[in-house]
């Protein structure tokens, strides 16, 4: 006999690779390597659950936030953040399907620390320029990796991505609009500007990964593009935020805190001070400076409201 | 109808102020207890929907304080921001803490707490503005009209939570009890006038007190019967009375969180 029935494991291999090499899109129910899913499921994962760890460090300027239209603007853009995380987590969840687990899994890795979350949301956020910033910088910095894995070879990713995009240009839109105020301010909304790029520039840097396994032991670009879920390496991306960023960020009158960094003309890239990818390890590890706090909020609210879980799975009608 | 500005008599002016400030400040501190929810609320679809209506929220309370600025009483910002705690016009249940803890820490919010305050809190404000599209002032008739557009889906969340957690496990109807308690014994001003209720109801502005109980009590009966409680009774006499600037401590801390930016420098652009 022939047929589907009797493909070997080495024969839907070759045919998903093809499919991959085509440019088709996998979909949920299709077929689909071990290593496939399980790097989407990490990948998808991780993102998913950024997105709600990262609603924390800029929740803590919500109340705060300098004006009324500055409320009603981050309140909005923490809300897009956490129906982000909504909408990977349910990504993640198709995909964790052959293995019976679900959201809670999820939650419960996160609260494991088995599952991590990005770099840039255990740092500290110390002022209202960093509200500013985190929507300028590391959601610009986010629209780089994220605009290129719109077309990722799993459909259900990309699909996401696509409104996932569309929203974070109008987070960034939010964020610099917060930093022009500051920089056409006072000598001292000035100062908090610089300061907080002082404090970020590093993890900004750290956001787009090491460049390669010899930095830190691991990375995950291989697998990624080998499946075309995305294409450029994890340089690639810190060259492009550099493109992008290094002018505006010089054009409003601020220096960068690296004074090494300058643009090569002969080899046509950016040298830069390297960041500390020792602390990197740390701070992936949740050893970095609010890591734990944050982690503890999540847990902590997450058990206190169990009553309300277990009440709505008790409402029958 | 057409009192703005010219031709408004100093006494008309004077009670479109007060009422204003009660509606404004109310908006204000209710939207900036919910947004300290943000992030922590019980699972991530609701997360994003009570998000959703605090930003509403916020939004009626930017509208408001326009239309006090727009009568030359000061800017939006700095009547949000910087009017001090005897100032406020809120109702007390508005300013209550959500819990223990502070939002910068580990907060031990009442999630039965957010839902009982939010529906109870949502339906009078439903009473007010129906009325409020019948009110002499025109620029409030326009604000009303939109609000109440925004304000049936907030309902319709809000008697959701309340109808779900009061028939479900004893747990849930036992902390909703308590919730319910805790939420009427500060519900004594909630459609008080204060000082300026012969202001207020003789010029118009809103109709009587007493016809904003009755209303709020009719539009919550049908929920309660269902669920077989008793409406409960709003105090005759508030403990104390937010509409005439008389607030707790709970006041005092959420205006320096609110305006702790802001107050960095006043003139200057945020
Ligand atoms: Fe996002
Ligand atoms: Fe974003």
């Amino acid at each position: 006999m022939t047929g589907v029935l009797a493909m070997t494991e080495e024969d839907q291999m070759d045919r998903f690779m093809e499919r991959i090499e085509a440019g088709e899109k996998i979909e949920a129910d299709d077929w689909m390597p071990e290593e496939y899913r399980i790097t989407l499921i990490k990948l998808i994962s991780m993102h998913g659950i950024s997105e709600i760890m990262g609603a924390l460090p800029e929740k803590e300027w919500v109340p705060k936030a300098p004006s009324l239209r500055r409320k009603l603007g981050i309140m909005a853009k923490v809300q897009d953040e956490m129906g982000h995380g909504q909408l990977l987590l349910r990504v993640a969840e198709d995909l964790l399907k052959p293995y019976g687990k679900n959201r809670g899994d999820i939650m419960q890795d996160l609260f494991n620390e088995d599952l991590k979350f990005h770099n840039v949301f255990h740092m500290e956020t110390k002022t209202w320029a960093d509200a500013g910033l985190i929507g300028w910088l590391v959601d610009g910095a986010a629209i780089i990796t994220q605009t290129d894995m719109l077309k990722a070879s799993y459909g259900p990713y990309a699909r996401a991505l696509q409104r996932i995009c569309a929203e974070e240009v109008f987070h960034a839109q939010h964020g610099e609009a917060i930093i022009m105020a500051l920089a056409e301010g006072t000598e001292e909304q000035k100062a908090l500007i610089q300061e907080a790029l002082n404090r970020w520039w590093e993890a900004l840097l750290m956001f787009f990964g090491p460049a390669s396994k010899s930095t830190t032991g691991s990375t995950k670009q291989d697998a990624t593009i080998k499946y075309k879920i995305r294409t450029k390496t994890n340089e690639d991306f810190r060259q492009m935020f550099f493109d992008r960023y290094i002018p505006r960020i010089l054009s409003l009158g601020l220096t960068v805190p690296d004074p090494t960094l300058h643009y090569d003309e002969a080899e046509k890239v950016w040298k830069y001070a390297q960041p500390d990818w020792t602390e990197f390890k740390k701070i992936i590890r949740n050893e970095g400076p609010r890591s734990q706090e944050r982690l503890n909020l999540r847990r902590h609210s997450y058990e206190h409201n169990a009553w309300v879980r277990d009440a709505l799975a008790a409402v029958v009608n | 109808m057409s009192n703005v500005e010219n031709g408004m008599s100093k006494a008309y002016k004077n009670a479109v102020t007060a009422l204003l400030f009660q509606l404004a400040d109310d908006e204000l501190l209710y939207a900036f207890r919910a947004s300290e929810w943000l992030g922590l609320a019980p699972h991530i679809e609701e997360d994003v929907a009570s998000s959703s209506i605090a930003q509403d929220s916020m939004g009626h309370a930017v509208m408001y304080y326009k239309l006090l600025e727009d009568l030359g009483v000061g800017s939006e910002d700095d009547l949000a921001h910087l009017r001090p705690a005897n100032e406020r016009k809120n109702s007390i249940l508005t300013e209550r803490v959500n819990g223990e803890g502070y939002y910068m820490e580990t907060p031990q919010y009442d999630w039965a707490y957010h839902v009982v305050r939010s529906y109870f809190y949502t339906q009078a404000k439903k009473a007010k503005v129906d009325s409020l599209c019948q009110s002499s002032y025109e620029p409030l008739v326009e604000a009303a009209m939109k609000i109440r557009m925004e304000l049936y889906y907030h309902r319709l969340h809000w008697e959701t939570w309340f109808k779900q957690l009061l028939s479900s496990t004893d747990v849930a109807k036992e902390k909703m009890q308590q919730a319910i308690e805790l939420v009427m014994e500060d519900f004594g001003d909630m459609f008080s006038f204060g000082k300026d209720k012969q202001a207020i109801e003789e010029n118009n502005l809103l109709c009587q007190e007493e016809a904003l109980k009755a209303s709020w009590k009719a539009s919550i009966a049908p929920v309660f019967a269902k669920l077989q409680i008793e409406v409960p009774e709003i105090p005759e006499t508030p403990h104390l009375n937010g509409r005439n600037g008389e607030h707790t401590k709970d006041l005092e801390s959420a205006l320096a969180t609110l305006s702790e930016v802001y107050r960095i420098d006043p003139a200057a652009g945020w």
